[in-house]
């Protein structure tokens, strides 16, 4: 039914605004019901779950009733023990990740944009990892980390060496899973530099070689700055993937040892799964809150360095 | 399964999950009454082995003495994927005919009272063992019959491994302690006790394991901490942290404890790598399967408590089998008659094949007369009246996050008294989604 009516109404609605002449609707070819799919689209599936999902934060619901409990989760969910450990590692993991990503991109890219031999062989190889799945790179990892039977610590052995409990040892997880994330996400910040610096028009760098500019100057007076753009990207994307990261930790360590690897996605995670539905829906409007809170600030800050360029 | 028992195969379920979904959508469509005469009715059990291979068992056997009905068996996810399922398909009027399900909180989550048929009108009825009956009853009637025996939880240990260092079973913590030291320094690498944290449910026992000490102590404390006045923090509930602590401090675990899983666990014990695997008796079950020479060395003996008087045996109640009020008419009566079939000798000797029990029965069924050993050491303590339930189904009041915290005692990273204090505020969520009173 609201098919029907819609599509009367909110033509209507587009033609006033577009006599109001602002200079976008002016410029759009397309008439306004050819927005409506993806209007109603965008509707159904993202902006009513999100406005619901506010609602029901402030409720105690199961799957058939609901009780207006007012912030009451909001309070619990901050009251939550494992909550600060979650959220320190959060930040944790989504820095040295977003990190490590930026700093190899950066230098696989360099390398692999150089005359190399099987340089299309090896820039796929770079991304294979990508194309893989979350869990069954975290399924494969800790069975070859493991730290009694797993391959690298028998290899290591072999040479004398005692190697930790990677994904057992307290003080190790984390970084274990920050590093396996960074190996199957570096495919990507490795293809993006590569386009940006395949961007980069040779003439600077035939102009700073007449110059006598060394091969470390150019990298760091005319690669660097001019993929800039590239880097925004790669950090805007694997900082936020980083934060609201979930699938791999919980394929590798579930979390543990106890609630050393936990992150926010995790904790929220185990209360959902726990039928704290309300709790957890509180939790994701937090994360969705402190994603955001993070993001804007560093995006307008790498925008406005791309501008003033 | 109990809370413990359903966390083990949470793994095991992700796999079955993904091929469970399409027989879940023909259970949508698979609604009963056929034209040639016969009665079709449905029957849902949980994907654990050997739990499909048991249903269809029992399927069969029934359909060959009532050739007039027939049993459609269906699998669903376990944990909290099949807890979801199975309240949906209650509440939306699909549930299959005759459901397994656990006993205890779990059920009374399900409000039986509206959603379950009454069946205490039922012959089986009056053979229930007074322990079973009200974890599967409300003040209304009684809803389940049981399908497996009990078991109990405890420390299973390798008697080979007793006889060779000249051990006696303890009945108190300190001796407990005074053979690990033993087997530590006399037994040649024998660990004397087996952690899995591989697989986190099994590091549970300390606590879960001691509950009947606890009651032995104090009498009223299952209903007085739904009521929030007891608390793990404080003695006697906490004594179960403070012995894992120790434990662990000793230095008594076996070198892989962080990675070791379930079935490792069940290895070392049958086959003397370990002495002691605080754990649920039915890990035999897995012993049987897997190596079936060591059954005969395997016993069991309840966690001791600081005082011999206070040692009991701590039971979990089996699952059972219910049937929804969605089901009418001569489904009805079928579902009712594959009930009491599975209670019936026929049937009886199926679970006794297909489950071999760890612990006595809560029904009509017997004990085989091959059954293992470590059965005779649980009986035991019934005939000596030094056993409880388990504390879920006394109370509905349990946190998600306990085998974490066991976890983190056991490996060092949070004190005894630390964890036990976390673990008491966990709990606050699961009562207040509950909506008790005094949380």
């Amino acid at each position: 039914m609201t098919a029907t009516v819609t599509p009367q109404v909110r033509p209507n609605r587009r033609r006033r605004r577009a006599a109001g002449s602002t200079s976008a609707t002016q410029r759009t070819i397309y008439p306004s019901w050819f927005y409506l799919p993806a209007a109603v689209l965008y509707l159904v599936f993202f902006a009513v779950p999100t406005f619901a999902s506010f609602y029901f934060s402030l409720t105690r619901w199961t799957l058939f009733d609901t009780e207006f409990i007012g912030l009451e989760n909001y309070v619990q969910f901050f009251s939550e023990p494992q909550l600060s450990r979650g959220f320190v590692n959060t930040l944790v993991y989504g820095f040295v990740t977003s990190g490590a990503k930026v700093v190899l991109g950066l230098a696989l890219a360099v390398l692999l944009t150089s005359q190399l031999v099987g340089r299309g062989y090896l820039r796929s190889v770079v991304f294979f990892p990508v194309l893989v799945s979350t869990i069954g790179v975290g399924i494969t990892f800790k069975a070859l980390l493991d730290p009694f039977d797993g391959v690298v610590n028998t290899m290591l052995a072999a040479f004398g060496i005692d190697g930790p409990g990677w994904f057992t040892d307290p003080a190790q997880a984390l970084l274990t899973i920050a590093a396996v994330d960074v190996w199957k996400g570096l495919g990507i910040a490795t293809l993006i530099y590569i386009a940006g610096i395949v961007a980069i028009p040779q003439e600077y760098y035939e102009a700073a070689r007449v110059d006598g500019a060394s091969r470390w100057q150019q990298f760091r007076s005319i690669t660097l700055p001019l993929v800039q753009p590239a880097t925004a990207t790669v950090i805007i994307l694997s900082l936020i993937g980083g934060l609201r990261s979930f699938d791999l930790i919980w394929a590798t360590t579930g979390g543990g040892p106890g609630f050393t690897s936990d992150v926010i996605g995790s904790v929220i995670y185990k209360q959902y799964q726990a039928g704290f539905y309300g709790l957890s829906t509180a939790g994701n409007v937090i994360l969705f809150l402190v994603v955001t809170a993070v993001m804007v600030p560093i995006s307008i800050l790498l925008n406005r360095k791309e501008v003033d360029r | 399964m109990s809370h413990v028992m359903r966390e083990r195969s949470i793994r095991r379920r992700a796999a079955v999950a993904a091929a469970a979904v399409p027989l879940l959508v023909l259970a949508g469509c698979s609604s009963t009454g056929a034209a040639d005469g016969t009665t079709e009715i449905t029957f849902l059990t949980s994907n654990d082995a050997p739990n499909p291979e048991t249903a269809e068992a029992l399927a069969e056997a029934f359909e060959a003495e009532h050739p007039d009905v027939s049993v459609t068996v269906e699998i669903r996810p376990g944990g909290t994927e099949g807890d979801n399922l199975v309240k949906t398909r209650l509440s939306t009027g699909e549930m299959a005919d005759v459901f397994y399900y656990n006993s205890g909180s779990l059920l009374q989550a399900l409000n039986p009272d509206s959603s379950l048929v009454d069946l205490s009108d039922q012959d089986w009825v009056g053979s229930l063992t007074e322990e079973f009956v009200p974890v599967v009853s409300t003040d209304n009637g009684t809803y389940g019959a049981p399908l497996g025996a009990s078991f109990a939880g405890g420390v299973v240990y390798n008697r080979a491994v007793y006889e060779e260092l000249g051990l006696t079973v303890p009945e108190t913590w300190d001796e407990f302690m005074a053979n690990n030291e033993k087997i530590a320094a006399e037994g040649d690498g024998v660990a004397p006790v087996i952690q899995t944290y591989g697989e986190t449910w099994t590091s549970q026992l300390f606590v879960l394991g001691d509950f009947a000490n606890v009651l032995a102590i104090d009498p009223e404390w299952a209903e007085q901490y739904t009521a929030h006045q007891r608390s793990y923090a404080e003695e006697p509930a906490l004594l179960g942290f403070q012995h894992q602590q120790e434990v662990a401090e000793a230095g008594y675990f076996n070198e892989d404890f962080p990675s070791a899983t379930f079935a490792d666990g069940a290895r070392m014990v049958a086959e003397g790598e370990g002495a002691h695997y605080p754990m649920l008796s039915s890990v035999v079950q897995t012993i049987v399967q897997n190596t079936p020479e060591a059954v005969d060395d395997i016993g069991f003996f309840a966690l001791p408590a600081a005082e011999a008087g206070n040692t009991r045996a701590t039971i979990w109640q089996p699952n059972a089998l219910y049937v929804p009020r969605s089901t009418e008419g001569a489904e009805l009566e079928a579902a009712k008659e594959f009930v009491a079939f599975v209670n019936s000798d026929a049937g009886c000797e199926i679970q006794n094949e297909m489950l071999p029990p760890a612990g006595p029965y809560a029904g009509t069924c017997e004990l085989p007369e091959d059954a293992p050993p470590l059965l005779a050491d649980i009986q035991a303590y019934f005939d000596e009246g030094r056993t409880a339930n388990a504390l879920e189904f006394l109370s509905p009041v349990k946190g998600p996050n306990l085998e974490k915290v066991t976890v983190e005692v056991g490996s060092g990273i949070r004190s005894a008294e630390d964890a036990a204090a976390f673990y008491d505020q966990d709990v606050e969520n699961q009562a207040k989604q509950l909506g008790l009173e005094g949380w």
